[in-house]
């Protein structure tokens, strides 16, 4: 099939027909800027290229691979459960979310249906994972202008989502929360649980977010900054695939979670015809940084406002699916006390037995705080995956850098970086 | 499926009025946020978010203020011992398959009891190499292995943090108290 490396015309990036240069006087020494790939204000291990005109960038060419670590290669490697422990370090903003994605994958490979009460702290968790992520980056937004203060009251909540991680899981950071057909565990104590989350999305986060908006929404040095800078329109949108935050802030008014729902976004999630949770999507028209922030922080409003539809209502029963046994280890009880418990759970941990995954291929989505992100599995019927793809939003949206950065200034670069939100583990995989 | 009108909230950005493109105003309201945090922060203050550690330790606070949950807080690994005082494992290998980090080795050997046809003659964790999932203890089919509530481990040399039998069982009578098993 016949390619081209660059898009079609009027998609084109090359820096001599930008925008910017026409009427512009090129003083005809560019020198060239190596920003990253160790720079604080790149966030993580990314390298731009600067092909700089004085102050203005002319061109900027993004490398990547600096944090290639083989994560694809390893599902092939390690069983449907074990890979999760991997799939937590790819967006590390956010770390159960990747776990839930993972998985959803898995169950839609197995064609397994999970209980009530497991779909319902998925989706809990899946909210507090997008809050944790837009956090870092509207708290960030500000850092990358120079406003450090605004960074830190983001942190505070953040660390409060860190305790329930870590109170549900075990630890803070990577939680290996979710399991084929269930989680690691249930709840340790639901009222505790309920309590911390309440606390959260009702004393923390609003006094956050009325600090961070007091301080940027309508600062005129933050606005100035943002606005208009690093646009991409609606049809570019569309056009190079962006989707999440950075689609929406272009008008792009779609997400998986209205478009293919599935957990509790989806209408009858319990078999007993429960509606799926209401909130509503952000949408901005302009496309520039300021938008994509204002996206962000209204996402994380709407995701407070589901949570308080579900933390009282989270149902009852178990959180493991059990019907089909040849996935889900047995409780302990039975490990201890029965000997049909114990030799299924022996076959679930040795490699050579259990593990019959369907000869087939499958994708899971989910709406991930910086869009879609899915994980393509191909299975060939042993314990582990043939192949695992990931589909990182961040390396899609990742490719309009070059696009969004053309005839800006030195200092915006890092404002547009920072708007996309990428994250180089995720990008790299 | 275009999603309906009614269930898109719009956020574009209203233009700045007069009032706030003189810039002072808010800049002022601005200090006063951070002037109330630095105020309700200070020396400690309501808002502090700081932890005095190492005097203040995370085991000793209720989970909701930022504590650790010990029965299921992954920390450091520790061999449980049976009544009589012998190791527990069984060497009956769950673990070192189901560890995705493989950091688990162990030498299985004929056992010196009659309880138990094996045992482990040698028992290693590379505590460098593990990602403290809390596989093994979910594997192990005589609760023989368990993640503890110790988290600040230090070590020299790499080998030092190769944790042996002996120093796993060691480390099961110093926790044993704060986690039963
Ligand atoms: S905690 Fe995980 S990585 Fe560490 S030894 Fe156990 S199974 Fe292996
Ligand atoms: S799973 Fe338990 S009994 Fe088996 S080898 Fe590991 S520690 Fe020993």
């Amino acid at each position: 099939m016949p390619y081209t490396l660059r898009p079609e015309d009027g998609l084109t990036v090359d820096a001599d027909s930008a925008r910017y240069v026409a009427g512009h006087v090129d003083t005809g020494d560019r020198w060239v800027l190596n920003f990253g790939p160790q720079h604080p204000a790149t966030h993580t291990t990314l390298r731009l290229v600067l092909e700089l005109d004085g102050e203005r960038v002319a061109r900027c060419t993004p490398h990547i691979g600096y944090l290639h670590s083989g994560f694809e290669k390893l599902g092939e490697h390690l069983d449907f459960n074990q890979y999760v422990t991997i799939v937590s370090r790819m967006d590390y903003l956010s770390p159960i979310h990747n776990d839930i994605t993972w998985h959803l994958a898995v169950e839609r490979l197995f064609g397994i249906d999970i209980t009530p009460r497991c779909k319902v702290l998925r989706t809990i968790m899946n909210e507090l994972g997008r809050i944790q992520n837009h956090l870092l980056c509207v708290a960030a937004a500000g850092l990358d202008l120079g406003a450090l203060t605004g960074f830190l009251y983001g942190f505070n909540p953040r660390e409060k989502i860190y305790d329930i991680m870590d109170f549900i899981s075990g630890q803070r950071f990577h939680p290996d929360w979710t399991r084929v057909g269930g989680l690691m565990q249930d709840l340790p104590d639901e009222q505790t649980f309920k309590r911390m989350v309440k606390n959260l999305i009702r004393e923390d986060l609003p006094v956050a977010l009325r600090d961070i908006e007091g301080l940027l929404n309508r600062n005129r040095i933050f606005v100035d900054r943002t606005q208009g800078i690093g646009v991409i329109s609606r049809e570019e949108a569309i056009n190079w695939s962006l989707s999440g935050p950075c689609a929406r802030a272009s008008g792009v008014a779609r997400d998986l979670r209205k478009d293919m729902p599935y957990l509790c976004y989806q209408d009858n999630w319990d078999g007993q015809g429960a509606g799926a949770v209401g909130f509503n999507v952000a949408v901005a028209t302009d496309g520039d940084t300021l938008c994509r922030y204002l996206v962000r922080l209204e996402e994380i409003k709407q995701s407070i406002g589901i949570i308080e539809q579900l933390i009282d209502a989270i149902p009852q029963g178990p959180v493991d699916t059990f019907a089909d046994s040849k996935v889900v280890k047995p409780d302990k009880k039975d490990v201890y006390g029965s000997i049909e418990g114990l030799i299924q759970h022996f076959e679930l941990i040795m490699s050579n037995r259990g593990w019959k995954a369907p000869v087939a291929e499958a994708y899971g989505w989910n709406e991930g705080p910086n869009g879609e992100q899915g994980f393509y599995i191909v299975s060939d019927g042993g314990p582990r995956a043939w192949r695992v793809k990931t589909r990182p939003a961040c390396f899609i949206n990742y490719q309009v850098m070059q696009k969004l950065t053309e005839g800006h200034m030195l200092a915006d670069i890092v404002a547009i970086l920072g708007s996309i939100n990428v994250v180089a583990a995720e990008l790299d995989r | 499926m275009a999603i309906p009108a009614n269930q898109i909230t719009n956020v574009n950005p209203s233009p700045l009025n007069r009032l706030e493109s003189a810039y002072l105003p808010e800049i002022f309201k601005g200090f006063g946020t951070t002037m109330r945090h630095f105020f309700t922060s200070f020396g400690q203050g309501p808002t502090s978010r700081t932890m005095q550690y190492p005097e203040e330790r995370r085991e000793n606070l209720p989970v909701e203020e930022g504590g650790i949950n010990a029965s299921n807080f992954r920390g450091v690994h520790r061999l449980n011992r049976d009544e009589d005082g012998r190791v527990r494992c069984v060497a009956c290998m769950m673990c070192p398959t189901i560890c995705p980090a493989r950091c688990i080795h162990i030498e299985a050997a004929e056992a010196p009891w009659d309880d138990r046809e094996k045992y482990p003659k040698k028992f290693e964790i590379d505590e460098l190499r593990c990602i403290f999932c809390g596989m093994c203890e979910e594997a192990c089919p005589v609760d023989a292995i368990e993640l503890t509530t110790e988290y600040d481990i230090v070590g020299l040399s790499r080998q030092e943090m190769v944790f042996d039998k002996e120093k796993l069982l060691h480390i099961h009578d110093l926790t044993i108290g704060k986690k039963p098993m």
